[in-house]
């Protein structure tokens, strides 16, 4: 998401004042408040699929600053991974566990004001070092597409090539990470997976115990034989 | 041209194109699935061999009553047809039917990915349906969908980025531009992978393990009536148009042909499309539906190994011809 940040162009020779608002910079400020509207109804919403509801919407008003901040590479692979497949992991989640219609009152948790004190350091952190980094830094909105594919391809390629090489081998350590846990839990459970394809493709003769009550085929030395 | 006048008339036909070609094609299919099954199909509504059945059905779903359950979560369960709906009209947008800038809705510069995520944001709307609609059988609907989507948006992906690799722009309008007839054999993996991804995206026989009506009942969709049903039918329609546009323009080279491109170049994409519409419909009356883990283990260990070596060989012949 930071690579946003990368692609602008300075223009700083021109002045830049905030009291004459142009067109864009009140859509942006108006999005950007729709945005933290939805945001913070995600964490204070005690309906768990509204939550991840609202999370879609916060999501894509970002999409939509960067829209108007012209990065439409950056913006459209927002709404791809974080609309299509986070959120959608998300609900898959919440469906396969448990998704209440109405209000769930446990989900509140008790740490919410240390939540609360460590998001307003975080985001004051934030706002403090971007503001403080790109203060004289503007985007030139009428002229050519500062974050068109072209000119983001060309940026992180040419002067972001080894964080981005680095964050592709932290997805890997995670990729191989999950495919660890998983295979570790597979090893312990005792009981074989309902409907797995072992239980109707096995190649095994049919003895007495196939035929017999459903029981008999819990033992979990045979189901690994099957398969 | 007054550039309002342009845009109102580009978004009129657009708007038209999204009205009408999903009831063509749900009409052909009632016709040629009949044919397929030694039958006759609709006969009589319209007079001439029943053009008019959908439009029978429109009014029929229009009279109908809306119901929404007691127990569902009213706003979510109203909202979700517009969400599964709406996005297959964005997605026309910007799918070119002939050469220059004049034949596209609107010319995205990160084309490719604006398609494909809007059309990811599609599949919310069964998430949503299937979870409001406080229902077992929706539920388990809704997370079928989810986990279908998860498996088959990957390949769809890494098909659609060897296209873009093979043009070097991830333009539709560019990638058409760049496109040689060669492709079409270099591409003709990736094509096939992503057509049949796509086909799982919508959730179309032979992967409509998410609506198997003799199991589940109709999914995410079994407690809507009215017009409220027919949005969502209508959805898996236009996603049809979609699917299938979007496959022509990507890999069938568009509005390219054979001979005779000046000034046909729609006839081109239209026929196209139309035939692998009628590929959709062939697939749906000809192969049994698949077991649920039989369409995980389909993506995860063929159509994404196949897709990676697309890219794989993509890369290497661009690398060779230049």
């Amino acid at each position: 998401m930071s690579s946003a940040s990368t692609v602008l162009t300075s223009a700083a020779g021109e002045t830049h004042g905030f009291l004459s608002p142009t067109g864009v910079e009140i859509a942006f400020l108006l999005v950007g408040l729709v945005t933290f509207g939805a945001a913070l109804v995600t964490v204070t919403t005690k309906q768990l699929v509204h939550a991840a509801l609202w999370l879609v919407v916060a999501l894509g008003g970002l999409a939509v600053e960067y829209l108007l901040l012209t990065a439409e590479f950056i913006a459209w692979v927002q709404v791809l991974i974080y609309v299509g497949s986070v959120v959608v992991l998300l609900l898959f989640g919440l469906m396969l566990t448990r998704a209440p219609i109405g209000r769930s009152p446990d989900a509140d948790s008790g740490n919410r004001w240390a939540a609360l004190l460590v998001a307003v350091a975080a985001a004051a952190a934030l706002v403090w070092v971007v503001v403080d980094a790109f203060r004289t830094t503007w985007i030139d909105l009428d002229g050519p597409a500062a974050g068109s594919t072209e000119a983001t391809g060309a940026s992180l390629f040419q002067n972001w090539v080894l964080p981005f090489e680095a964050l592709s081998v932290l997805l890997l350590a995670a990729l191989v990470g999950a495919i660890v846990l998983s295979r570790k839990t597979k090893a312990e459970m005792s009981s074989p997976p309902v409907n797995s394809r072992t239980a109707t493709k096995s190649s095994r003769p049919v003895t007495e115990s196939s035929q017999s009550v459903p029981g008999a085929r819990t033992n979990p030395a045979e189901q690994e034989g099957a398969s | 041209m007054n550039d309002v006048l342009d845009v109102a008339l580009r978004l009129l036909v657009v708007f038209v194109v999204f009205l009408t070609f999903p009831l063509i094609i749900g009409q052909t299919e009632h016709k040629v699935m009949a044919h397929m099954q030694g039958r006759l199909g609709p006969m009589y509504a319209g007079g001439f061999h029943g053009w008019a059945q959908l439009v029978a059905d429109g009014v029929k779903f229009a009279q109908k009553e809306d119901v929404v359950p007691a127990g569902a979560d009213r706003r979510i369960f109203q909202l979700a047809p517009a969400v599964a709906l709406l996005p297959y009209l964005l997605v026309l947008l910007a799918i070119p039917i002939g050469p220059g800038e004049g034949a596209v809705g609107e010319v995205v510069d990160a084309g490719i990915f604006f398609v494909l995520a809007v059309m990811g944001v599609g599949v919310l709307g069964s998430l949503m349906a299937g979870w409001a609609s406080a229902n077992k059988f929706s539920l388990l609907g809704g997370l079928r969908t989810a986990a279908q989507l998860l498996a088959y948006e990957l390949p769809m992906l890494l098909t659609a980025a060897s296209v873009a690799m093979a043009a070097g722009t991830v333009s539709i309008p560019g990638i058409l531009d760049a496109f040689e007839w060669w492709w079409l054999p270099w591409q003709i993996v990736g094509a096939i992978v992503f057509f049949v991804a796509g086909l799982a995206e919508l959730q179309r026989p032979p992967f409509d393990m998410p609506v198997a009506d003799s199991e589940i009942i109709f999914g995410a969709y079994t407690e809507y009536t009215g017009l409220r049903f027919a949005l969502f039918l209508l959805a898996e329609y236009a996603g049809i148009v979609v699917l299938c546009g979007l496959t022509t323009v990507l890999f069938l080279g568009g509005w390219h042909g054979p001979w005779g491109a000046d000034g046909l170049g729609w006839v081109w994409t239209l026929l196209k499309t139309a035939v692998l519409a009628f590929i959709v419909i062939w697939l749906r009356v000809t192969y049994p539906r698949l077991r649920e883990d039989q369409l995980q283990k389909f993506s995860w260990t063929l159509l994404v190994p196949l897709s990676l070596a697309q890219i794989a060989l993509t890369g290497i012949v661009k690398v060779v011809i230049q």
